[in-house]
């Protein structure tokens, strides 16, 4: 089979050369995909995958999670081999063994998760790795006119002396962006790259990436955010299951129509829901402070209350102190001061498990970290947190039967897949991950349900089938507390809404608030109202005033 | 990717891994064994015959044995909770303090079935309190148990031979040890036991602690897997985070679990305080805490396999002795150096032959994957 795969690459290498010579460079491709096909064991990540990325665009690839399009990605930058398939770079044919191989032909990539080195400034992580020679100062004082050249260009403007710790997550991302730009690269492959930004950071992204286009730079973003793809792609390719279902020019597609070919079927994107009908008063938190360990104030003075039938969401972007808010009423992490009520009942000393007792549930933001023992069987990960119940034992034994026939019962009732207890939770895939956690947490009937990122890293499919049940559940009575940075989860589950900005809550509005009103806030603008009447100019001074910010903050950090 | 740790079916996980870790082991002891012109074949020859080929080499084997089952179980129970406990070799000296005071108070009195008991509280007692303390230090001052356990070995080694000295020396005695138990405080042989149901059996240190070990086996594998603690230990040690969700005491845990393990390591202190010596010696333990790391590594934390694994070092301990007493030219350090093959193929490079094994089974049986 090896030997096959090398006679073919010859026979191609040919072929691929010559129609690069017929195509007159400018038709040219700058990334073609012939037939990719990646395995993983007996399951296929990816499969027969063809694509066409065409130079000088932006072509956005989406699909749910799973869908192969982070493998796709990670063959492309040669963090995995293929098992089959070619790639045309250029319309040069290449193999990619490792990322040095893409960095050479000019491919670059912005993960998801920063690959940054903290406490390094921007100048020494930008010439990390391409130093130039064993002593220093000869790399960056090239880096840092090269850096300056990309910050004329692009409106890539960073101070290189601040240090990765001090800067803004919309900044980190820039210096990911620099780093691969320095290394020469032409095509730029961006993994998820909205997650961690505010709507107005996202706008600033897609300005640069706009420009970056226009200076003839190629740009693959991969994506599950659909307004993300019709807002800034040229061409949109979409995966599922391991396959390339189709490539549209997004001009001549909607939202409907991809999310369809996404999932397979038709999906609903909004959920429907009546009017909520808040009653008795179940959680209160009164000037809830938290600290880190290093003594600084995570959560300042927050004060709200949720009531029993309605949903109360948290927006702001992730980091904002949302969490450790979460993990505190939650009775993970013990507050500095205030006071957290539930049913009544002063719980801030209780621990986690006494917090349940007294009728709270918590499905946590971090189903791997956090929500599940992801080496223990799915039945196992269905007492975590309610290992003390009665129900499950007497005395110091725990009854197996009881908790497999429960386990058994939720799966069916959550529509977990497959419905197998026995199976270790790391063997199911996310959106089922999140239904055992769900299941877990929602079939106690809690007066009080604690939801973080309920659909992070969920197919749509799930996510609609999740934002049914939170509904269900707040009709039936029951009040929900929700953090999501998906502001569209938000605005369509919640029926009010908190904005956290560094640890406060700045402020609160109904359900039916704007998208752009409530992306200031999360910025840290206080009241929008103040920045004109026209809402279409104070956004764009807003944004502005953002970007300014930011780069302000990079400043200050050098001090 | 990351399932690839789930990809292998049982078998060979916990049967042919281990096998061929122990192979490579030998292999590689033969080709030592062949550098000192010996022949490797007559080694293994030996080892075998001289741990399992006669009743008193079996008796003398099981004994061995029982010391690791011991000291493994100690290591196995810390493990679970994601600990290292590598302070198994003080706190089963401790422990021999706590059977010493038993047997001295009560041999004049009472039969041994009578001081047993008392012997057997007093080894996991004062075990469980030798790991207390470092337990302790991790759980409220967040001091590294590896390196408190360790610091508590040393201590243990001074104490000891401090109350060896001072308070246990006989009189007129030049031998630092206690003096040697009445018959109320010694544990029956098993080739007496036999001897009481008519069966002949060669004599060997081999003694009823023996059996304590086996059933200590089936209380830790019921502690692990049956109990709301047990659920706890696992929970911690697989994920922190997880369990301070699921709101357990995180601080309980620690000192509980690492009590369970001194206790089950002072337990050790039967079988050769109680059991083949009949007296508190200086530096009884003599490794026996620490090749229980390597017992419960090999045996992958399951009371099962750490039986096995124990009963392999019980192998190389007596067939060892004997294969120097047979073959002079290998000697003493070189069985220590097969033993530190064994323990470097079944401890360190546990994984080497797992990525192979992947590859060979997931391409031949294409369904194993979604059973795993």
């Amino acid at each position: 089979m090896h030997l096959d795969e090398k006679t073919k690459a010859q026979g191609n290498d040919g072929t691929g050369a010559k129609s690069a010579g017929d195509g007159q460079s400018e038709r040219v491709p700058a990334i073609r995909l012939v037939g990719i096909e990646k395995r993983f064991g007996p399951v296929y990540a990816n499969k027969n995958i063809d694509l066409n990325v065409a130079k000088g665009s932006i072509h956005g690839i989406i699909g749910e999670n799973g869908a192969g399009k982070s493998t796709l990605m990670s063959i492309l930058y040669g963090f995995y081999q293929a098992d089959d398939g070619e790639i045309y770079v250029n319309g040069k044919r290449e193999t990619i063994p490792d990322s040095q191989k893409a960095i050479a032909i000019g491919i670059g990539m912005v993960h998801q998760h920063f690959m940054l080195v903290d406490n390094f400034s921007v100048l020494e992580n930008v010439v990390l790795g391409v130093e130039g020679g064993s002593l220093l100062q000869k790399g960056v004082d090239k880096a840092r006119a090269e850096l300056k050249r990309l910050a004329d260009e692009y409106e890539l403007n960073i101070d290189p002396d601040a240090l990765i710790q001090d800067l803004p997550v919309g900044l980190q991302q820039r210096v990911e962006i620099l780093k691969a730009l320095y290394r020469g690269a032409d095509i730029l492959i961006l993994d998820e790259p909205t997650g961690v930004l505010t709507p107005a950071e996202a706008d600033h992204l897609f300005r640069i990436l706009g420009q970056l286009r226009d200076q003839g730079k190629t740009i693959l973003l991969i994506t599950h955010k659909l307004r993300e793809i019709m807002a800034i792609t040229d061409e949109v390719s979409v995966m599922r299951r391991g396959e390339m279902v189709g490539s549209v020019h997004t001009s001549e597609t909607s939202v409907e129509q991809l999310a369809e070919m996404m999932v397979g079927r038709h999906v609903l994107l909004n959920v429907e829901k009546g009017p909520s009908n808040p009653t008795r008063e179940v959680l209160s938190v009164e000037n809830l402070t938290v600290t880190d360990k290093r003594g600084v104030d995570l959560v300042k003075d927050v004060s709200f209350k949720v009531c029993a039938g309605e949903i109360v969401g948290i927006a702001g972007v992730s980091g904002n102190g949302q969490s450790e808010l979460m993990e505190a009423i939650a009775g993970m992490i013990t507050a500095r001061s205030g006071s957290i009520t539930i049913n009544g009942e002063v719980t801030t000393k209780a621990d986690a498990l006494d917090r349940r007792h007294r009728g709270m549930a918590h499905v946590p933001e971090d189903r791997h970290r956090t929500g599940l023992v992801t080496k223990f069987p799915a039945k196992e990960n269905m007492i975590l947190g309610y290992q003390d119940q009665k129900k499950y034992g007497e005395g110091l034994f725990l009854d197996l039967t009881a908790i497999l026939k429960e386990t058994q019962d939720f799966m069916v009732d959550f529509d977990v897949r497959p419905p197998d207890p026995h199976l270790k939770a790391a063997n199911f895939s996310g959106g089922n991950q999140q239904k055992l956690v769900l299941a877990r947490e929602m079939e106690r009937d809690p007066d009080i349900l604690l939801v973080g990122q309920p659909t992070r890293g969920v197919d749509i499919g799930a996510i609609e089938f999740i934002h049914k049940r939170l509904i269900e559940m707040r009709d039936a009575g029951k009040a929900i507390l929700l953090v999501s940075v998906e502001l569209d989860e938000i605005r369509s589950l919640s029926d009010r809404i908190l904005v956290m900005f560094d640890g406060k809550i700045v402020g609160e509005r109904p359900a039916g608030a704007s998208e752009q009103e409530l992306g200031l806030m999360m910025a840290g603008i206080d009241d929008p109202s103040e920045m004109g009447s026209d809402p279409m100019v104070s956004a764009e001074l807003a944004r502005d005033n953002t970007d300014e910010a930011l780069v302000e903050m990079a400043k200050g950090g050098k001090e | 990717m990351s399932a690839q740790s789930e990809k292998l079916p049982r078998w060979v996980d916990y049967g042919l891994i281990p096998l061929l870790n122990l192979a490579a082991a030998l292999l590689v002891s033969g080709l030592v064994v062949l550098l000192i012109g010996e022949n490797p074949l007559e080694a293994v020859y030996w080892l075998v015959q001289g741990s399992l080929g006669y009743s008193e080499g079996i008796g003398f084997t099981l004994y061995y044995t029982t010391n690791f089952i011991f000291t493994g179980l100690a290591v196995a129970v810390a493990a679970h909770a994601g600990m290292f406990n590598i302070g198994g070799e003080g706190q089963a000296y401790v422990g021999g303090l706590g059977v010493t005071l038993a047997c001295l108070a009560l041999d004049h009195y009472v039969p041994w079935y009578v001081t047993f008991p008392f012997a057997l509280i007093g080894a996991a007692v004062f075990g469980a309190a030798w790991a207390a303390i470092p337990a302790y230090l991790q759980a409220k001052r967040g001091s590294h148990i590896v390196i408190t356990t360790i610091m508590f070995n040393f201590i243990s080694y001074s104490l000891m031979a401090y109350l060896l000295v001072r308070v246990f020396k006989q009189p007129g005695s030049m031998q630092p040890e206690s003096r040697t138990f009445l018959e109320g405080g010694r544990l029956p042989f098993i080739h007496d036991v036999a001897g009481w149901f008519g069966i002949e059996m060669a004599s060997s240190p081999l003694n009823l602690s023996f059996v304590v070990a086996l059933l200590a086996c089936v209380f830790v594998w019921a502690l692990i897997w049956r109990t709301r603690l047990g659920y706890a230990i696992r929970t911690f040690g697989t994920n922190q985070d997880a369990a301070v969700y699921a709101g357990m005491n995180l601080s309980r845990i620690i000192i509980i679990t690492m009590m369970i393990s001194g206790g089950l390591a002072g337990l050790m202190a039967l079988n050769e305080v109680m059991g083949a010596q009949n007296r508190l010696l200086l530096d009884y333990v003599t490794g026996y805490g620490f090749v229980g790391i390597a017992v419960a590594l090999m045996g992958r934390s399951h009371p099962v396999g750490i039986i096995m694994a124990s009963i392999l070092f019980g192998m190389l301990y007596q067939g060892g002795a004997e294969l120097a007493f047979e073959m002079p030219k290998i000697t003493r350090d070189m069985i220590i150096s097969i033993q530190g093959l064994v323990i470097l193929f079944a401890g360190a490079m546990e994984h080497m032959f797992r990525p192979a094994l992947v590859r060979i089974f997931t391409s031949r049986h294409d369904d194993l994957g979604q059973e795993a």
